[in-house]
């Protein structure tokens, strides 16, 4: 298909624009069908029973009574789910998760469920199933689990990537380390330098949604799932591996979503309610409540992060190192490796050197969370590179400025960046109005930059023209954040039609071949590649449809502003063809008009954001409001700015809740206090300020449009750039995430305290 | 389960009385419906008491206000006469959930949940209010501290239903304010709170006070020293200072999600502080 996928710098027609959303209408008035919305004949109510106790032994499961309660359909444990995953350790891991087998690992892992008539009989069913348990010593905190004296999670896990093979089992799955040149040298260069330890704490994604499926297995084999999911295509080849299944006999449809923000990457209940649809010969429809999304779903890493950064008089950093450690849930992660590989990733340095460790506690597992793992280590980073600013007299923009990585750099995880955006977005920050706007009293300002991958990957998609020449699009990556809006204005663009002739919609995992999820902030960027692609195979069609109907060479036809044209002067009196008329006569040209693309999305440009940030304290309670906040990012290409605008704003009021007030609250006794939105505290509106944005366009060179990724970095500094301006509002450098008035009013009464 | 919506508070009173297994009074439900949806509590009998007549009625008496046991919260907002007399009262009645939930929950109802933390309590108890208690046994009147005994524990015997909170018309120059301390701007529980009611003389010297503190102790405080602090006394920074100590000290809080004692007890005095100085100020103080 020859497919060329590098920039080229074309003006555009429709890409920029801000149309309405095609799927707006039905998300106001209610109309739209997320995961719970949907309902099959004879659907029984799956609920999931869950462990109280953070470790524990399962010695014995009884569910004889609860078979024998009227309504109780199914009732199904571990033995139901049995082992298929063929010495691949991930996917035992995701089975283990979603039904303990020998071990509880966490307060919320599930260990038995049950389908009944309804929701009273299956929660009475729970209360009747007897769970004989021996309680375990357990760990939920990072820092204690690499203690040597900490309750060993998983006695089989020997640390790897250490220089000797470990003898003993530890918590630590994984060490990894980055970096090059030597950070002992540079830091011997160094006038000033900065070393400072860092806490943040657990926090969730905090999807309005809760997890939702309904499942319905067949007695010949086959398998339907209706799910709420990033990624369909993904959850199938999960579902039908745990089930053994084959994967084309299981058909997955993704529901509208309401928030995923990674955290709906991974499968909990949906291989629970297709075993328990397999057993009761019926369909299952399971809901998880707020309070088992809380405790059994994927939130972020808890982290303890130690950084040192120097610099000479003249501001240039000498050398720079992490120690960074990650909390992955009782199952093993990668999540300290990507917090190493992002945590310098802004600058250029000579001399750095970050190491990852991988920490098992006795919490949920660890999932995504937007940018995962970067804004913990952007916040020890960024706080430390502000710190060190002060103490060199300069001013935290221009100190920055001077370090910045820039196109040729090689960065501190490894690769030499292309064309970047990350200078741009500084020097935007620098003569931002926000910058120079006055402070009142107790009021403080900070910045923060922050980077993040962007990942590409494996995509399909189907464009088809129907007889009345409106046009549908078929993607299989999942709408998370208003795709279907930009991959319309993308169509539309390469055919030269109105947006408003276009319809997208996600097809399911029958009608379409695989696609990786919507992660990674792929969505747009590896889709409209895709569509690209599919627009301009069919684009070819449409040019020998029309050479069909002028009964001309296809190589005199070109394709402009949605119509053939016959090209060259002996064809002057031949009307251009629009794609309305070839589409009304493909019944006779050789039927129906459509283009497939079929691709793995590379070069996905990596990203860069400055934030701002204005914050006033109350010193006499520690509470604190944001004020002002403004987002500066590359987007590569704005496809539809509204709703980039829309992912600036929403990486900074997820960033702004986890910095003040989101954290997970374990007991003494492992169990998690705050299961819920009373007490696990996400930004309410009133709680955040008008978030400005600016959008930058440095285009990705490995796009034909120049789009480059935009939902995941902008979660990426506002840990920082808080924390830095609630140390200037404050008067002391706040070090442990988030920064609750209790931590707040504690800083400044040790500070007062320090001072006296 | 059995639903019943009765129409008189004798019947209400009967029903609960005879009933044999739980039971559980319905009025605005923000409480009861949340506790039952999240399984918590599965009541045998549920009686909604909203269709009782004179329940959901504000009364202006020749003493004051009678507040039916089934006025929403956001009722006492419309009312101008109550919000004239007690702003302090219906402030903290309308800091209550959110706006949809001020839509159906009442005081009575969040007295009779009996949380430390609740919002309408510390203001009502500083008010001096005074609960109707409908019984098997007749009717009594009792102040709305007498109440809570505990968290989530009331002092009513079976088949008692408070039908009414009173509160007396306000003395001359005099003013009460609510404040409570939440991390968030709104929806959320108190992590503490203070409730200041205050009666000056012609020259700005309080002549009579009344201090009550939310989640400082298993029930909310009526702290008679922060009273003694401020009676006899303008209300200058000393007073402030004092006010703020004493009620730091009265408190009996406790460690948890929501906040540390140390925390409780430094912000329970800035409240105290910064309650005293508006209800200073709506008694005409300067």
């Amino acid at each position: 298909m020859n497919f060329d996928p590098r920039f080229s710098g074309r003006k555009f027609a429709s890409v920029g624009t801000r149309p309405i959303r095609p799927d707006g209408i039905d998300k106001v008035t209610g109309r739209a069908r997320y995961g719970a919305d949907f309902n099959m004949a004879g659907q029984l109510v799956g609920r999931i029973l869950r462990s109280p106790h953070a470790h524990a032994k399962i010695l014995k499961i009884d569910t004889s009574k609860a078979e024998k309660l009227a309504g109780v359909k199914a009732v199904i444990t571990a033995a139901d789910l049995p082992d298929l995953t063929d010495g691949d350790a991930a996917m035992y891991d995701v089975l283990d998760n979603c039904m303990a087998r020998s071990k509880a690992l966490y307060d919320g892992h599930a260990v038995a469920a049950v389908a009944a008539v309804d929701a009273s009989t299956a929660r009475q069913a729970l209360k009747l199933i007897q769970v004989a348990y021996e309680l375990l010593p357990h760990v939920t905190d990072v820092d204690e689990a690499m203690k040597h004296t900490a309750p060993l999670i998983n006695d089989t896990i020997f640390t790897e990537g250490l220089e000797e093979k470990p003898v003993k089992p530890s918590n630590v799955t994984k060490r990894s380390q980055f970096g090059h040149g030597d950070v002992h040298q540079g830091f011997g260069h160094a006038d000033f330098i900065v070393e400072r330890s860092f806490k943040t704490e657990q926090t969730h994604q905090g999807y309005i949604e809760p997890h939702a499926c309904v499942a319905n297995v067949s007695s010949d084999g086959t398998a339907d799932l209706w799910v709420c999911t990033q990624g369909h295509f993904v959850y199938r080849q999960h579902c039908a591996q745990l089930l053994g299944l084959e994967a084309s006999k299981l058909r997955v449809t993704s529901s509208e979503i309401g928030g995923g923000f990674g955290g709906k990457t991974h499968v909990w209940a949906e291989p629970v309610a297709l075993a328990l649809s397999r057993k009761a010969g019926r369909p299952v429809k399971l809901v998880m409540t707020r309070d088992e999304v809380f405790r059994a779903s994927g939130p972020t890493s808890a982290t303890s992060i130690d950084v040192k950064i120097g610099a000479r008089k003249d501001g240039t950093i000498t050398a720079a190192e992490a120690t960074l450690r990650y909390s992955s849930g009782p199952y093993a992660g990668t999540w300290a490796e990507i917090g190493a590989m992002t945590a310098f990733a802004c600058y250029k340095l000579d001399n750095v050197k970050t190491v990852g460790y991988e920490v098992l506690v006795n919490r949920p597992k660890t999932a995504a969370y937007r940018a995962p793992s970067a804004p913990m280590a952007a916040f020890a980073v960024e706080s430390a590179v502000d710190e060190l600013a002060k103490e060199l007299g300069m001013d935290p923009v221009e100190f920055r400025i001077k370090n910045a990585a820039q196109e040729g750099t090689r960065s501190s995880y490894g690769p030499v960046y292309g064309p970047i955006g990350i200078g741009p977005t500084l020097e935007a920050a620098k003569t931002h109005p926000h910058m120079k706007a006055p402070l009142g009293k107790n009021q403080g300002r900070g910045m923060a930059c922050g980077f993040w991958f962007n990942f590409g990957g494996q995509t399909c998609t189907d464009l088809n023209i129907g007889m009345d020449g409106s046009v549908s699009l078929a993607v299989g990556t999942v709408d998370v954040g208003g795709s279907r809006a930009s991959l319309s204005l993308v169509a539309a663009e390469e055919l030269g039609i109105a947006y408003e002739q276009v319809k997208a919609v996600v097809a399911d995992t029958s009608s379409l071949g695989y696609n990786d999820m919507t992660d990674g902030s792929r969505g747009t960027f590896s889709s409209s590649m895709a569509t690209i692609s599919a627009a301009r195979n069919a684009i070819k069609i449409l040019r020998d449809r029309a050479a069909q109907m002028w009964d001309i060479p296809v190589d005199d036809v070109v394709w402009e502003n949605g119509h053939a044209i016959a090209k060259g002067e002996k064809y002057g009196n031949l009307a251009a063809l629009s794609l309305k008329e070839i589409a009304a006569a493909s019944g006779k040209t050789g039927g129906p008009i459509a283009g497939h693309s079929e691709l793995v999305a590379d070069g996905a440009g990596v990203s860069f954001a400055t934030h701002i940030c204005d914050i006033e304290v109350d010193p006499e309670t520690g509470a604190a409001r944001v004020i002002r906040y403004t987002v500066i990012q590359d987007a590569g290409k704005a496809v539809h700015p509204t709703y980039v605008e829309g992912q600036y704003q929403g990486g900074a009021a997820q960033g702004i809740g986890w910095a003040l007030n989101e954290e997970y609250i374990y007991g003494k006794d492992g169990r998690l206090q705050n299961a819920g939105f009373l007490d696990y505290r996400i930004p309410v509106c009133s709680d955040l300020p008008m978030i400005d944005t600016q959008i930058l366009e440095i285009p990705n060179p490995n796009h034909p449009y120049g789009v480059r990724g935009v939902g995941e970095t902008s979660i990426v500094p506002p840990l920082a750039a808080i924390a830095n301006a609630m140390s200037n509002a404050a008067g002391v450098r706040m070090t442990h995430i988030p920064m609750s008035p209790p931590r707040v009013l504690a800083a400044i009464e040790a500070e007062r305290e320090g001072r006296a | 389960m059995r639903y019943i919506r009765p129409l008189s508070i004798e019947d209400a009173v009967g029903l609960l009385a005879g009933a044999s297994g739980t039971s559980a009074i319905l009025a605005g439900g923000s409480d009861l419906l949340v506790r039952m949806k999240g399984g918590f509590v599965e009541p045998d009998l549920i009686v909604d008491i909203k269709a009782i007549a004179g329940l959901s009625e504000i009364r202006e008496t020749a003493d004051g206000f009678s507040i039916g046991a089934a006025v929403p919260c956001a009722v006492l907002g419309e009312n101008s006469a109550l919000k004239k007399a007690w702003p302090g009262v219906v402030e903290a009645a309308k800091l209550i959930g959110s706006k949809q939930v001020q839509g159906r929950c009442t005081i009575t109802g969040n007295l009779c949940n009996a949380s430390p933390a609740a919002d309408s309590v510390p203001a009502l108890v500083a008010a001096g209010a005074k609960a109707v208690v409908a019984g098997p046994s007749g009717k009594r009147t009792i102040a709305v501290e007498a109440v809570p005994i505990g968290p989530g524990k009331t002092s009513l015997s079976k088949g008692e239903i408070i039908e009414a909170i009173l509160l007396d018309s306000q003395a001359p120059r005099s003013g009460d304010a609510y404040l409570r301390f939440i991390p968030r701007t709104e929806m959320d529980i108190a992590v503490v709170s203070a409730g200041v009611n205050l009666t000056i003389d012609e020259h700005g010297v309080i002549t009579a006070a009344r201090v009550a503190l939310g989640a400082a102790a298993p029930t909310v405080l009526l702290v008679a020293e922060a009273a003694e602090a401020l009676i006899g006394r303008k209300l200058d920074e000393a007073a402030l200072e004092r006010l703020a100590k004493v009620c730091a000290g009265a408190c009996r809080p406790i460690d948890d999600k929501r906040g540390t004692i140390e925390f409780r007890r430094k912000v329970a005095g800035v409240l105290a502080r910064r309650a005293a100085t508006t209800a200073y100020a709506r008694a005409g103080g300067k």
